[in-house]
């Protein structure tokens, strides 16, 4: 297992790169990956989208499809691709501090 | 050559060619999978393809059961169905409500609202012109998802320097 360091913390991640351990998350830890994934700013929409996707995987063990969750969060397509450029699913999981999503919807 | 193996696809043009269920939804997936992934995509659709985004057609697509020897009953798992089964009315009505039913439970959405969904993410939609002529079309036969008609010309202008995938 590799390690990372984000700011001055160190963690665990998986070959993805993202958390390895859930429990190393918090939300200043979330502003740091953001960044790194080139988000300066996590906005209350930024957080509606991790919010809900951490719920959706403590009850599903899985990140949710891009079409429920756009159903359920409140945040369309368009805001969610705004919000989260290059990947929304996989950059929303990352910052989230969860494994990369296993769907392909 | 663009690319390399550990160089990631930043750019794919996917042409949908069939008008089948089963032939109009590989190209959605593919399509939307990029999207999400940052890559950029784009759908040119041709021949039979056109009735994915034909406002008449693209509701009430079906799976193909004549000509089609790989299917099976009632799954994948199961019997192959006589081809000549196949023709039996409402075989093709029957086999479609079962795929359906299965890509709901995936969360797979509808064509409409694929298109839509792909559409809002980025993606862009195109009919091919030669196609769409053959056919008798016009841009008011499609719906409002379709970014443009446009010739195999302009196609490969715009899958420059991405990856062309043929469905």
């Amino acid at each position: 297992m590799t390690t990372k360091q984000f700011g001055t913390l160190t963690v665990e991640v998986d070959a993805d790169g993202h958390l390895a351990r859930r429990t190393d998350w918090n939300q200043n830890l979330a502003k740091i990956i953001a960044r790194e994934e080139g988000i300066d700013t996590l906005t209350d929409r930024h957080w509606t989208v991790i919010n809900y996707m951490r719920k959706e995987f403590d009850a599903h063990g899985d990140a949710p499809s891009i079409r429920k969750l756009t159903k359920e969060s409140g945040v369309d397509t368009k805001e969610l691709y705004a919000l989260f450029p290059k990947g929304p699913a996989k950059k929303a999981a990352k910052i989230a501090g969860l494994p990369k999503p296993k769907g392909c919807i | 050559m663009t690319g390399s193996a550990n160089e990631p696809i930043k750019r794919v043009s996917i042409i949908v060619s069939h008008g089948s269920l089963e032939g109009i939804y590989p190209g959605l997936i593919m399509s939307n999978g990029a999207r999400m992934e940052g890559i950029e995509a784009s759908l040119f659709f041709t021949f039979f393809g056109l009735y994915g985004i034909m406002e008449k057609t693209m509701d009430s697509l079906r799976v193909a059961t004549v000509g089609n020897p790989a299917m099976r009953v009632p799954d994948a798992k199961g019997f192959p169905l006589p081809t000549v089964l196949g023709a039996i009315p409402g075989m093709s009505a029957f086999a479609t409500s079962m795929m359906k039913k299965e890509m709901e439970r995936l969360d797979i959405p509808p064509v409409r609202e694929f298109l839509t969904m792909i559409h809002d993410a980025g993606g862009e939609i195109y009919a091919c012109k030669a196609s769409v002529d053959m056919f008798h079309l016009t841009r008011n036969d499609f719906c409002k998802e379709v970014d443009g008609i446009i010739s195999v010309g302009t196609f490969y202008e715009k899958a420059a320097g991405g990856q062309i995938i043929f469905t």
